[in-house]
């Protein structure tokens, strides 16, 4: 395994993206946008063969899809997976997705829906989509491109779209076991919610960025993993497969700017 | 027996203040033809139940929607929808906002005629503060606290499907059926458009699978070829981006939701096509690949 300092943030991103589904297990890994899918497709593609995904649509595959358009590329379909079997899939618990949220809060708790007062809402967005079911029947990931204060909000996010570990929340006979909010990637670091009562921990930092910004970004108190370090870099043989799985190179579009993956201490973006 | 019907026809059995279910998924097999029907009538105060795609923006937009019960409203590759966002954040319509599996839980809930199914998403979230929804008890020994969703009945629903009879049997032969069924199922009635009406099916057992609902379920089958334009009918076509693009903009121009009226829907469907680069053009649209 040989580094390769010559790779960008996206790809850094990816193969952070990736890790979050290590030692899932034979379950449906579904990455939601351009990075958490070439995560998860990286993943299947190494350390974790056993992961089941779909075509994004209605078809299981065994040889995760490039993105973008397929040009020669026909995909080896491995079975069905329509909408409603997704659905079945969820409330089974046999499912990972990463997602990307507007509002993220301490607890882990996600909005999807809208920003502001719910009747008159400020901006309405998607919808709470199924962020409920998903947060509370399987693992959750979550995917932030721009770290700041606005995603990882003070107090609670405005409208509770997918379930964290906010007590006062739950009440007494619910089944909250089967939840579990495992990684936060984001453009900055990778965190985890294995502080004392599910606290949000940094659990690695990008390189060149310092735990201090990261505080500075978010909107509530971070802790440091006692074994925090830095984002491992992607391998010579990743970046080949993250090339073969995004032949067009889509990933350069997803950070603003497309910024290198070691970022020079001096820039101070 | 011939349950068919013209759009006109099948929007007269529309009364003010419906509830009325859309079948498809966002921007996919929506009955657009017959949402265009309804564009052209004087139908207003309508509660819409929809995996949203355009209808439901483009009924806001024209003030038809007093009510929107839904999971999301989005236009895919254009992920906000521009006239539902406008009426929302204005404050213009009320909602039931509901995660996407507890809303076919609450059709499914209507199709078997329960009150409520019971389920855990939507707990430990807004959805079940806004919506003021209930809890239940397991009475087992368990005795875990669930979410009571409640039925979601509709009054009408409207389908689009790729091949219908006049007997109200239908296919849906695009890989995924969404939940169309669950919507038949939910309502008093229900109305299919199709692109392809033909007087008795005779199918053989592989193409019979694609039947997903039965047509004692069906009311009326309206012929709508190229019915779901702008949204896709796989296999036939895929979505119309240039058009949608078109339809998100007049969200951001003065007078742009009469100017769209205008343009493309109040010459009728024929005039739809035409506006649209004719009937080839639109029924050789590419599919999206995701």
């Amino acid at each position: 395994m040989t580094t390769n300092s010559d790779f960008t943030l996206a790809e850094l991103m990816i193969v952070a993206a990736s890790e979050a589904f290590r030692g899932d297990g034979e379950i449906l890994a579904s990455g939601l946008g351009i990075i958490p899918r070439l995560g998860a497709s990286l993943a299947k593609m190494t350390h974790a063969p056993e992961l089941l995904m779909t075509d994004s649509e209605t078809l299981l595959v065994e040889e995760p899809i490039p993105v973008g358009p397929r040009g020669d590329y026909v995909p080896k379909y491995s079975g069905y997976m329509s909408f409603e079997r997704v659905f079945e899939c969820v409330w089974g618990g046999r499912r990972h997705a990463m997602i990307g949220p507007t509002q993220i809060d301490r607890f882990g708790q996600t909005n999807l829906s809208c920003i502001g007062d719910y009747d008159k809402p400020k901006v309405a967005m998607l919808g709470v989509r199924g962020l409920p079911g998903n947060s509370i029947n399987h693992i959750n990931s979550l995917f932030v491109p721009a770290h700041n204060t606005r995603v990882f909000v003070a107090g609670e996010v405005d409208m509770v779209s997918g379930v964290g570990y906010n007590p006062a929340r739950w009440i007494e006979h619910m089944r909250q076991d089967l939840m579990e909010i495992r990684h936060i990637v984001t453009n900055l670091c990778v965190m985890d919610f294995e502080g004392p009562e599910h606290a949000i921990r940094v659990r690695s930092l990008h390189p060149g960025v310092t735990f201090e910004e990261v505080q500075a970004s978010t909107g509530f108190e971070l802790l440091q993993a006692p074994d925090m370090g830095e984002t491992a870099q992607p391998t010579d043989e990743q970046l080949a497969l993250i090339r073969k799985l995004d032949p067009h190179n889509l990933r350069a579009r997803q950070l603003k700017d497309n910024p290198p993956g070691v970022r020079a201490a001096t820039t101070g973006q | 027996m011939n349950k068919q019907i013209t759009a006109a026809e099948a929007v007269a059995q529309l009364r003010d203040g419906m509830t009325i279910g859309f079948g498809g998924w966002g921007p996919r097999r929506k009955p657009m033809a017959i949402v265009r029907e309804i564009l052209r009538s004087d139908v207003k105060d309508l509660t819409l139940v929809s995996y949203g795609g355009p209808e439901v923006g483009m009924l806001c937009a024209a003030g038809k929607v007093k009510k929107l019960v839904f999971g999301f409203a989005t236009l895919d590759a254009i992920p906000l929808e521009p006239w539902f966002r406008k009426v929302r954040q204005a404050g213009e319509i009320e909602v039931m906002e509901l995660d996407e599996g507890m809303f076919q839980w609450g059709l499914r809930a209507a199709g078997m005629r329960m009150p409520f199914l019971p389920t855990r998403c939507g707990l430990a979230t807004d959805v079940i503060r806004h919506n003021n929804l209930k809890t239940i008890r397991s009475p087992y020994d368990d005795g875990e606290e669930l979410l009571a969703m409640p039925a979601l009945n509709l009054d009408l629903a409207f389908v689009h499907v790729n091949v219908a009879d006049q007997l109200g049997n239908s296919l849906i032969t695009g890989t995924d059926p969404y939940f169309d069924h669950l919507f038949a199922r939910a309502a008093k009635r229900c109305i299919l458009s199709a692109e392809q009406v033909v007087e008795r099916l005779q199918l053989d057992a592989d193409s019979a699978r694609d039947n997903t609902f039965e047509r004692y379920l069906v009311q009326g089958v309206v012929h709508a070829p190229l019915g779901a334009h702008p949204t896709t009918c796989a296999p036939a076509y895929g979505w119309d981006m240039q058009h949608l693009k078109r339809y998100v903009d007049s969200a951001s121009q003065d007078g742009g939701w009469d100017i769209y009226m205008n343009e493309f829907i109040r010459s009728g469907e024929a005039g739809y096509q035409a506006a649209n680069g004719g009937a080839d053009a639109m029924g050789s649209l590419p599919l999206p690949t995701f």
